[in-house]
């Protein structure tokens, strides 16, 4: 067995120590941004918050000859509401959406980004990093699938609107293609007194979820639920919307039971990665009582 | 000492932390001086292979490669293990074959530590896999891939052929057995600031390194660099953490220093953390078989324990770790027979070595879990039973059959005092209210007692006080502090023998230039040991004052007295005392001092304590499980630690919290994980769940105080108690809160996953 220890470094001039060699871009405009990435194809890649793109080159378990830093693009970040809809830009740290006044429209967002990370990660972290960067237990992604958000994807010849359930393409793997950037998200704000819930279970504080949920529920005047979203983290290879258990759930108003059925009804069909951390067994069996929870939880919320 | 108006016994803040804290502390790396080559080893990626080629061309023609090394062009002796058969001695580079990932293969110098690295990625080798095992137990069966061929088996130590006896008919006559199979994981020590070094040749090499004891590195080096000692200076800077894996040489210190005589420039080498997780010693890694013998009504008959111990590739002081389990085997009771034996196998695996509490915590461990397995099967209180047992006040000193010598203990009062403070009673009823009311959180209690010995082996120290004209003084100690705080405690002591204020004192350690002899820190001996030969040498230069005082002051010297203020005089007469800056000018001036004066104001000695101490304590821990995730939460952790006489209760509470953080890890967080084919899958901190304070609640730490009889400052060690009564105490308590549905026992790390399973298999379906 021969095995060279890593693929040859390029052959460029920057030396920084720990990653490998690369070229190192700093564009102040979307449109310059895109045009390195068009010049450069496969060979480049976008450095948001660098709190996953950073610990990967550092380790060098992946390199790239240039780097297109998106840190001195302003246009990229900020956050506004308007007309039933809160748009993020990709660049908006995950502290802002936390502490947003104009994010607590979409009470998800306040809900589940606390659990990325630490307050450390999040300062640097953005909102468009960790969607593009597309972990199967990110709380963000999940959010996007389960809100049904819509997501801009900019490329040098022009921009395109996805929906979440197209985003997704599978572990760390989306649409947006080498020559392209997200460059906001559009998250839809549901009715008031709608109710939200976000549940995992996580090793440590700060530690990725081993099996998490996001849902959100909307109630008629008979506390019967009329509108349901569920959305699964950990367990698979994208975030999964658990839409039977959906179904079964609007229409009725369930007893502590019926959420425990529908909790199971949310992981049925999965199956769900093992690794050192959880089994199979275990994200299925812990992810129905995590539903069971989330909605118990988010119908009080509804219910007033 | 310990006067009205001494400073020992106060909580003073710890001198060194400003400094630390505004990240003026320089630690090696922080040092680069011109012209300073790094290094960076090329290390094998797989766990047991022959090497059939090492293709370095590349490599070596890369932009600012100084030299790429394998064992064909940079020869180095084999370092032996411990106690272990020489066969086993690892080869700095390997020589042929590769026993674990992370073994060394080459190394790379150049100019930048970039460039070395982006060389090391060229070097190309040649592996033929070669079976591979992991596991201590499997290493021992016959057929198992053997690491060492030529020697035949892969026994590292056997505990059994060196003196610990089996005796067959230990549980004969017994009214009850209990019997399990623990499992102690193995453990990655982390220290904040990983392992590294930095080589300044010359016409005496300078090595600044990260140790916990800077002699310890300088003698097995001085040889392998063809110098005597005194040509070798070893400074230990500022050090983050050591935890007992930064002693001695490593492999990795020994090319370095070697590499930097050969290029006659500085070399470096800094370990990466990924590095470090493979690197640096592992520790714990036993399985343990245990029987106890006992009555029906809870009296103690014997207790057994077969101890299996991963030495990892190589041996190392891992290996011998068990002879410490040996000798704390007999815990905090009166057994009237114990039984340890042990055997240590190498396995393709990280070497393991010394980790806080080193062997002990291991003791504590299956005896803790045994008693309350045991306090289950004849259905009586976890107190109780252990309370019944505990060898009483009256006995100390105390033998064991286990050949430890027990200075003073008072066990009852340390668990008495953790009942008290938990409200043991209160949480015992809440625990009811919820098993009562199928709460989806069930609460658990585990208790856990625990003795220890502390300055183990290492009896002796050296220590200096010099007064200096200015009245200043100056202390030396062969200890090394890196981050026990002993600049402070060290300083309390001479500034209440002599009366100096503590900021006119400078503690001098952890330089071989200026420390002439040295064990380091390791087995909570520093204080005891350290701080006794500071008493003394204080004591020392006492009497030497008092001595220049009277002939000074035309007295006898029966009737000088340190005055309050630290002035040295007649007692009575506060008038006419002197200063210590007077005095230390005195004795520099031959018309001053009496004829037969010799020397500075000065004192030194090695003090020698003959003998280990034995802390001991109590811990009480509180759980919340998840029924329905396996999750576990501490929600409480009450520890009253006795360390004897606490000098400064800062410190010593720093030591209890940072230990017991490091016991509760083990028990709920931490372990490293190989897979068959022996890749470490927890080689980072997002695997290998280290947890924060986030993860804890302020841990209830408090001290009762038996003062030992052995040192004058009446100290026993308190570094490694946390470790060590944490452990078990929260191991019981998890497995007490799921006693009610039959669980006897679980192992360790209590992964969501693990309790989870527990639950579900003990739960009617
Ligand atoms: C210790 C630790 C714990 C963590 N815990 C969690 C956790 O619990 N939950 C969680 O969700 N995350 C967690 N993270 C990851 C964190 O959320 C990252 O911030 C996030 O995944 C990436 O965001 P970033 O801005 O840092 O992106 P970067 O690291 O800069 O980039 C990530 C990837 O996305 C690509 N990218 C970034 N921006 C764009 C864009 N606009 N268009 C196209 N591609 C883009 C990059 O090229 C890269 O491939 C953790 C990280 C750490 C270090």
């Amino acid at each position: 067995m021969r095995k060279r220890s890593a693929k040859p470094p390029l052959a460029l001039p920057c030396r920084p120590v720990k990653p490998a060699p690369f070229e190192y871009h700093a564009p102040a405009t979307t449109a310059d941004a895109l045009a390195v990435l068009a010049e450069h194809g496969d060979e480049a890649k976008p450095l948001a918050g660098g709190q996953s793109l950073v610990p990967m080159l550092a380790l060098r378990l992946t390199r790239f000859g240039h780097l297109v830093d998106l840190n001195r693009v302003p246009e990229l970040a900020g956050i506004e509401r308007h007309n039933g809809t809160v748009t993020v830009g990709t660049m908006t740290r995950q502290a802002d959406l936390e502490r947003s006044p104009d994010a607590a429209a979409v009470p998800l967002l306040g809900l589940a980004t606390p659990l990325i990370g630490h307050f450390q990660i999040r300062n640097r972290g953005t909102v468009g990093g960790s969607i593009a960067h597309a972990d199967p237990a990110g709380e963000l992604p999940a959010v996007v699938l389960t809100l049904d958000a819509q997501l801009d994807i900019a490329s040098a010849s022009g921009t395109r609107t996805v929906s979440a359930s197209e985003f997704f393409e599978g572990t760390w793997t989306t649409v947006v293609g080498d020559d392209e950037l997200l460059t906001a998200v559009h998250f839809p704000v549901w009715a008031d007194g709608a109710g939200f819930a976000v549940d995992e279970v996580a090793r440590r504080l700060g530690d990725f979820a081993l099996v998490g949920v996001v849902c959100g529920v909307e109630l008629d005047g008979s506390s019967k639920v009329t509108r349901a979203a569920i959305g699964l983290l950990g367990m698979g290879g994208t975030p999964l919307r658990a839409a039977a258990a959906e179904q079964a759930l609007v229409g009725t108003a369930p007893t502590d039971d019926e959420l425990t059925e529908i909790g199971r009804l949310a992981v049925a069909d999965l199956d769900p990665p093992a690794d050192i951390h959880a089994s199979t067994e275990y994200r299925s069996s812990v992810g129905a009582h995590v539903v069971k929870r989330a909605l118990r939880t988010a119908l009080e919320r509804a219910g007033g | 000492m310990a006067t009205s108006g001494s400073i020992l016994g106060n909580p003073v803040r710890r001198v060194e932390d400003p400094r630390i804290l505004a990240g003026e502390a320089k630690y090696f790396d922080d040092l680069e001086p011109t012209g300073c080559a790094h290094v960076v080893f090329v290390r094998s990626t797989m766990a047991h292979a022959k090497i059939t080629g090492v293709d370095i061309g590349e490599a070596a023609s890369m932009p600012g490669v100084l030299a790429v090394h394998t064992k064909d062009t940079l020869a180095l002796e084999p370092v032996a293990g411990m106690m272990a058969p020489p066969a086993f001695s690892r080869p700095p580079l390997a020589d042929g074959v590769v026993r674990f990932v992370g073994d060394i293969i080459a190394v790379v110098v150049a100019e930048t530590r970039a460039q070395a690295v982006d060389a090391a990625e060229m070097v190309v080798v040649d592996y033929d896999p070669l079976p591979v095992v992991v596991d201590a137990e499997a290493a021992l069966k016959d057929g198992a891939p053997l690491l060492f061929p030529d020697h035949g088996s892969n026994v590292a130590v056997d505990f059994v052929t060196m003196g610990a006896t089996a005796d067959p008919t230990i549980l004969d006559g017994a009214e009850v057995v209990v019997s399990g199979r623990f499992v102690n994981q193995r453990l990655a020590p982390v220290p904040m600031e990983p392992n590294g070094i930095l080589v300044e040749p010359g016409d005496t090499v300078t090595i600044t390194v990260p140790t916990q004891g800077p002699h310890g590195v300088r003698d097995p080096l001085a040889p392998v660099l063809g110098l005597e000692p005194d040509k070798v200076r070893v400074i230990a800077p500022a050090v983050g953490g050591g935890f007992g894996a930064k002693t001695g040489a490593y492999v990795e210190h020994i090319v370095a220093a070697v590499l930097a005589q050969q290029l006659g420039r500085p070399v470096k080498w800094t370990e990466t953390r990924s590095e470090n997780m493979v690197s640096m010693v592992h520790g714990r890694g036993q399985i343990q078989d245990v029987d106890l013998a006992l009555t029906k009504d809870g009296m103690f008959q014997a207790v057994r324990c077969k101890v299996t111990q991963d030495a990892g590739a190589y041996s190392q002081i891992g290996a011998f770790l068990p002879f410490l389990t040996r000798t704390m085997a007999h815990g905090v009771y009166e057994f009237p027979k114990v039984e340890l034996t042990a055997i240590s196998a190498v396995t393709n695996t990280t070497p393991t070595g010394a980790y806080r509490g080193a062997g002990r915590p291991e003791a504590a461990a299956f005896l803790e879990r045994i008693i309350d397995m045991a306090a289950d099967e004849i259905g009586m209180d976890p107190i109780e039973i252990r309370k019944k047992n505990f060898i009483p006040p009256d006995k100390f000193p105390y033998s064991t059959t286990t050949f430890a010598n027990y200075d003073v203990g008072e066990y009852a009062k340390s668990l008495d005092e953790a009942v008290r403070v938990a409200g043991y009673d209160q949480l015992r009823a809440d625990q009811k209210a919820r098993r009562e009311s199928g709460d989806v959180k069930q609460l658990g209690i585990g208790v856990a007692a625990y003795v220890e010995i502390t300055s183990g082996g290492m009896f002796q120290e050296f220590g200096s006080v010099e007064v200096k004209p200015d009245g200043s003084a100056v202390a030396t100690v062969g200890t090394s502090a890196h981050g026990q705080g002993h600049e402070t405690t060290f300083t309390m002591i001479v500034s209440d023998l002599l009366g100096i204020p503590m900021d006119k004192i400078t503690l001098v350690q952890s330089d071989t230039a200026v420390v002439p002899r040295g064990s380091g820190t390791m087995g909570s001996r520093s204080l005891q040991i350290g701080g006794s030969a500071i008493y003394r040498a204080s004591e020392g230069v006492l009497e030497k004052a008092k001595v220049l005082a009277a002939h000074l002051l035309e007295a006898n010297v029966d009737d000088i007295v340190l005055h309050d203020g630290g002035k040295v005089g007649v007692a009575g007469v506060p008038a006419s005392a002197l200063t210590w800056g007077e005095l230390a000018e005195a004795a520099e001036d031959a018309s001053r001092r009496p004829d037969d004066w010799e020397g500075k104001l000065a004192a030194e000695l090695d003090f020698n304590q003959g003998e280990a101490t034995f802390p001991f304590g109590a811990h009480i821990a509180v759980v919340e499980v998840d029924m329905e995730t396996g999750r576990v939460e501490l929600i409480r952790h009450v520890a009253v630690d006795d360390c004897g006489k606490v000098l400064n209760p800062l410190i010593v509470q720093g030591q209890q919290h940072g230990g017991i953080a490091q016991g509760v890890a083990q028990a709920m967080y931490e372990g490293v994980v190989y897979d068959e084919d022996g890749n470490p899958l927890t080689a980072n901190l997002m695997d290998y769940a280290m947890p924060s304070a986030a993860e804890f609640p302020s841990f209830e730490a408090s001290n009762t105080e038996t003062p030992t009889p052995l040192n004058p400052l009446g100290a026993k060690g308190i570094g490694e108690s946390g470790t060590i009564g944490s452990t078990p105490a929260v191991q019981n308590a998890v497995v007490d809160a799921l006693s009610h549905l039959g669980v006897r026992h679980l192992d360790m790390p209590f992964t969501s996953e693990r309790v989870w399973r527990a639950i579900r298999d003990a739960t009617p379906a």
